[in-house]
């Protein structure tokens, strides 16, 4: 069963396919899509921040699924895919978690807010972190898979308690007014927009998942050679 | 099933009653957590009246950390896991014996700490004593159902105990606040608190049920 390093059809047409959506949704985020009258150029990010958002939740739905499939089938495959998808997830989630302040501060006046959805990202962030702590502090393969698909499956259960408790504690706790509300109405080109950059970076969510799965492939193959060489007797 | 359950239980607290070590760790340190917030934030009597619930359960939660890495840790050190692991017995009866083990040690801490609290910050607990009860037991089965689980994880990581806090603090956010909401609300604040109570019960009742379900995985070998 070796791997053709070469040979991955599949995966440079997605390569390419993600290329393309993301030139096409830059060109549109900056030169197609009318600025926005209140908030001004610094409106732009939010064709970056959401669709980030949406696919890092994607993505860790991802992880439940994949756990569930591990913990019912016990094959490598589905742990690749749910390490693979974390990795990404938090990945997209770093990046929502970085291009959310430089929105909010000029439209809102503060960095940071304790506002459900911001926080549920942020609560989200650490389990997601936590989950990849624990693959990395795993030496077993085994052991390692199984631990994290029961972690990948308890911490997306957690999501939606997470989200009413948070949203509960804010009605009860006075938050700052903010200038500018986030859910103005959307102009036609700014969903076109939208539409586009969430098509980008999903199609670059899958091309990053092939690639992190052709990787560790290639990893698992090295590891067995490496153990054959080594029972021959290659090493001493 | 059932003789599962109690023989774990009966162990682990046999254990705990001659080493008093998960419950002498766990309490001093909950202690110390209310002694520092005493200094660092030198709180009047109507301050500590508003954020005492959220004191107490900073201590729990940090002292439970403790008691919790205790109960897998006990278990690896003379390889008894293995012993688990072949015992013929349903693998959901170890899970709710630790289980139950480890929400005694955690209440006896927590009933031992609250009138110290009460004292310390010159605070009037008796209001809706039954109720404040309640709400200590319903938050620490909410606590320690993911905590059991994430314990029997953690002895496996070469990180050991330390892994556990890092695991285990994100996913209880919504049992933290839902119990010290109600702790607020049995201490007399001005809260609205069923719908944290119905959180509360729910939070324990789908932990129980996964964490029951997913254990066996865990010790497998």
């Amino acid at each position: 069963m070796t791997t053709k390093p070469n040979k991955d059809t599949a995966g440079g047409v997605l390569n390419g396919l993600a290329l393309i959506a993301m030139i096409v949704s830059l060109y549109m985020v900056f030169l197609y899509v009318p600025t926005e009258a209140t908030m001004g150029d610094v409106q732009r990010i939010f064709y970056f921040h959401v669709p980030l958002a949406w696919v890092s939740f994607f993505g860790f739905f991802l992880v439940f699924v994949f756990s569930v499939g591990y913990l019912v089938r016990a094959n490598k495959k589905w742990d690749n895919l749910a390490a693979s998808s974390a990795e990404i997830g938090v990945l997209y989630c770093t990046l929502v978690l970085v291009t959310g302040p430089i929105w909010a501060k000029p439209v809102w006046g503060v960095w940071w807010t304790w506002d459900p959805r911001l926080t549920l990202t942020l609560v989200l962030w650490l389990i997601y972190i936590a989950y990849l702590m624990l693959r990395h502090y795993m030496v077993d393969p085994e052991r390692k898979a199984t631990f994290s698909a029961v972690l990948g499956v308890v911490g997306f259960i957690d999501v939606p308690l997470v989200y009413f408790s948070i949203r509960w504690w804010r009605t009860q706790h006075p938050q700052p007014v903010m200038a500018g509300g986030e859910d103005s109405g959307l102009e036609d080109p700014m969903v076109f927009t939208l539409v586009a950059c969430v098509v980008a970076f999903m199609l670059l969510f899958f091309a990053l998942l092939r690639h992190r799965l052709r990787h560790q492939a290639f990893r698992e193959e090295l590891d067995e050679l490496h153990d054959r060489l080594e029972h021959e007797g290659h090493f001493q | 099933m059932w003789r599962a359950i109690t023989t774990i239980l009966w162990k682990d607290l046999k254990i705990e009653l001659r080493t008093k070590e998960a419950f002498s760790a766990s309490f001093v340190f909950s202690l110390m957590v209310l002694v520092i917030f005493n200094f660092t934030l030198d709180l009047t009597t109507e301050e500590a009246m508003k954020m005492g619930a959220g004191f107490l359960w900073i201590a729990f939660a940090f002292g439970g950390v403790l008691a919790l890495n205790r109960s897998f840790a006990l278990e690896r050190d003379e390889s008894c896991i293995q012993g688990l692991q072949l015992a013929p017995v349903d693998r959901g009866g170890v899970y709710l014996g630790k289980f139950l083990a480890n929400v005694i040690f955690m209440l006896i801490t927590e009933l031992i700490l609250l009138p110290l609290f009460a004292i310390f910050f010159n605070v009037d607990i008796t209001g809706r004593l039954p109720y404040l009860v309640g709400v200590l037991v319903l938050g620490t089965v909410g606590f320690s159902s993911v905590g059991t689980l994430f314990s029997a994880i953690a002895v496996h990581t070469r990180m050991r105990e330390v892994i556990l806090p890092i695991l285990l603090l994100p996913v209880t956010v919504p049992v933290l606040i839902a119990a010290v909401e109600t702790t607020a609300y049995a201490m007399g604040a001005d809260v609205e608190p069923y719908f944290w109570f119905r959180l509360l019960v729910v939070y324990d009742v789908i932990f129980v049920t996964v964490s029951f379900l997913t254990f066996g995985s865990i010790l497998q070998e």
